[in-house]
């Protein structure tokens, strides 16, 4: 049986799915990158490896997407390399044709994907500020001595949120210490955090953009009930989180990888390999690119982060300005 | 006596050829460009701004601060009507501040850019300019500007097609050389004429329903490639047709002869001019919807205010016409892979959208 490979390499978590044909989720999982993409997919791979049955699949296609999309389509030899937010919108789009708006909040990241008709008509994402992202949160938490896991239950059992500063993420930290000096509840000021993060994103992410109906919240913020209720609250509909939600974007580019041109076959013996990246600084001009080579067994795979033919290393590995 | 002097200018994309051909006519004195814009250069200019100012006013400083190094010691800034008419003055306090040791020129007063003033500037580094030479010349790079104008807008259609790669940019580095050189009115039509041809020969393999993308938005960032992480190379290799507006003729004279039409165009919208070329980019919102283009890019410095203003009204007229269009605020901070990201999947918007 022919199936395709999705991984999907997040700041902050690794997500992999096997499917078939027919999209179905032969297996799946959901690792932290802990810093170290090449590490993390390694052991995703190894986690995937034991979820199927090797005899009977046999992986022709290979997707990759997230911030680490490059690095690692490089090192699995992936047959597409898609951004996150087609792969997102591919991948929602397969379990919920109807979808008109996605929300995703991730670790470092947050985007809106607007669709119509089953084609994705606008977009918008925040790579620059990180109010209102994982990262933050699990922070916070951690400020206000509560596990991230717990924070939306915990938002739930508040009967009066207190409001605080939604615009940035330096005010929202300074706002909320205040407001705990001050002696407000605890719960109160988780709940008011979650609305906080979702105001951010409706302003910053969302400004302008018409919100229709059906809409799903997804990326990891998503498995947060708090934040959850708070959209619903704001947006005054509901919100969908599907239990897969953090699997998408690995499950749209594994979707994507079934009309890929090229063929591959891909027998999970990566994890013995072994994957070195190297920065160098290219000397051809006063530019000086800062070059990433990736090595397979210590040979040269790729390189990139060159502006201009000076600093190609592929073809010839001897350059004598670098 | 005095010392040699040497005359040097901030880059903006090629432009740098026709202003020193014009200056070196018209001057006796050593007339270089400043070094071609590296990281360095944002670097430094960075680091001697002040932190929220726009972004060209970056480039430009570390501009002036690379060819100081390199002895220039007459620099020479424009204007205009935004902050921009701001530059010379808070440049030079910050250069002199440093401790370098020169004279700033400018072409306008008060923001405004006027013949007569710089027709002052040009009698201080040269006495006996006259009034024949700097007629003749002054026009003749006008003219080259033109030209150089005109075979961009060639290039820009068909260099996400090239057969060869590169082609298209070898041939436009050899048409420059040449330009720089050209003896006179003649000679220089001569050469238009023929790298004209040349460009049109050169072969591509275009499709008949290829991706259009308009550029609208603010002047530096749409000319100085580097400002803009070559946001024009990008998505030609992404094999798509562009169209851009801005470009130095369009701000020397057009502007002024197109205002009053360009705002009977969107009356719906504008009434008023909205500073620098807010009205002009609303103005082109709309035309490029009307002409059936598949996108549009708008790019702008962070903070650019003519543009805030402009962009609520882009984005009605885009909400109407239902065009996707994406927005790049530029500073010296900007992510790179941010902007690689949003632009694959624009384009995949956009490829998807035309599949249908």
């Amino acid at each position: 049986m022919n199936a395709y490979l999705g991984v999907d390499i997040g700041s902050i978590s690794t997500k992999g799915v096997v499917i078939d044909e027919d999209n179905n989720i032969l297996a799946s999982d959901y690792i932290w990158t802990k810093g170290n993409p090449i590490d993390a997919v390694k052991r995703l791979i190894d986690n995937l490896k034991v979820q199927v049955d090797k005899d009977r699949v046999k992986i022709v296609g290979i997707g990759t997407t997230g911030s680490a999309r490059k690095l690692i389509g490089t090192m699995l030899d992936a047959t597409v390399i898609k951004n996150e937010i087609t792969a997102h919108a591919i991948g929602t789009l397969s379990l919920y044709p109807d979808v008109r708006t996605i929300f995703e909040i991730g670790g470092q990241d947050s985007k809106i994907i607007l669709i119509e008709d089953g084609i994705v008509t606008d977009y918008a994402m925040n790579t620059l500020c990180a109010a209102g992202t994982g990262a933050f949160l699990s922070s916070q938490a951690e400020r206000l001595g509560v596990a991230v896991e717990d924070f939306g239950k915990i938002a739930l059992s508040s009967k009066k949120p207190t409001k605080i500063a939604a615009r940035c993420t330096v005010f929202a930290e300074s706002d909320l210490v205040h407001k705990a000096q001050m002696g407000y509840k605890k719960e109160d000021i988780i709940a008011g955090l979650c609305n906080s993060v979702v105001s951010n994103y409706l302003n910053n992410v969302g400004k302008g953009k018409k919100i229709h109906t059906p809409i799903i919240f997804q990326g990891g913020v998503s498995k947060n009930v708090g934040v959850k209720k708070a959209f619903e609250d704001e947006v005054k509909s509901e919100v969908i989180v599907d239990e897969n939600g953090h699997l998408m974007g690995a499950l749209g580019v594994a979707i994507l990888s079934k009309n890929a041109t090229r063929r591959t076959n891909f027998d999970f013996s990566i994890t013995d390999d072994n994957f070195e990246t190297k920065g160098v600084e290219c000397n051809g001009c006063s530019n000086h690119c800062e070059i990433i080579c990736v090595s397979k067994n210590h040979q040269m795979i790729d390189s990139w982060g060159n502006r201009c033919s000076k600093g190609d290393l592929i073809d010839k590995q001897n350059k004598s300005h670098l | 006596m005095d010392k040699e002097k040497i005359i040097s200018f901030p880059h903006l994309g090629d432009y740098y050829i026709p202003i020193k051909f014009l200056l070196t006519h018209l001057t006796d004195h050593k007339v270089v460009e400043s070094p071609p814009i590296t990281k360095r250069t944002i670097e430094l200019g960075t680091k001697h701004s002040p932190d929220f100012v726009c972004v060209p006013f970056k480039y430009n400083l570390g501009n002036f601060i690379e060819t100081l190094e390199n002895g220039a010691n007459v620099l020479i800034q424009a204007g205009g009507g935004c902050r921009y008419g701001y530059y010379p003055e808070v440049q030079e306090k910050i250069l002199k501040d440093l401790g370098y040791d020169f004279e700033l020129l400018t072409l306008g007063e008060n923001g405004k850019i006027s013949l007569k003033h710089i027709y002052k500037t040009f009698k201080k580094l040269n006495p006996q300019i006259g009034i024949f030479k700097p007629c003749y010349f002054g026009i003749l790079t006008i003219l080259m500007i033109r030209f150089m104008d005109n075979i961009d807008q060639i290039i820009r259609k068909n260099i996400g097609f090239e057969t060869e790669k590169g082609s298209f940019v070898k041939l436009k580095k050899e048409m420059l050389e040449k330009f720089a050189n050209c003896k006179g009115f003649i000679s220089l039509t001569k050469l238009y004429h023929k790298y004209k041809k040349e460009f049109m020969t050169l072969p591509i393999n275009k499709p008949k329903n290829c991706l259009k993308v308009g550029i609208i938005g603010e002047l530096y960032t749409s000319m100085e490639p580097f400002s803009s992480y070559f946001l024009e190379s990008e998505l030609a290799s992404m094999n798509i047709e562009i169209k851009r507006f801005t470009n130095v003729s369009y701000l020397l004279y057009e502007k002024r002869l197109k205002e009053k039409k360009l705002l009977k165009y969107i009356k719906k919208y504008c009434k008023y001019t909205l500073g620098a070329d807010g009205m002009d980019n609303v103005y082109r919102a709309k035309y490029l919807i009307d002409s059936g283009f598949d996108g549009l890019i708008h790019i702008k410095p962070f903070g650019c205010t003519p543009e805030i203003g402009a962009i609520p009204i882009i984005r009605k007229v885009c909400e109407e016409g239902k065009m996707p269009i994406i927005y790049f605020s530029f500073d010296s901070q900007t992510s790179e892979v941010g902007i690689k990201t949003r632009l694959e999947a624009f384009y995949d918007m956009l490829k998807i959208k035309k599949g249908r």
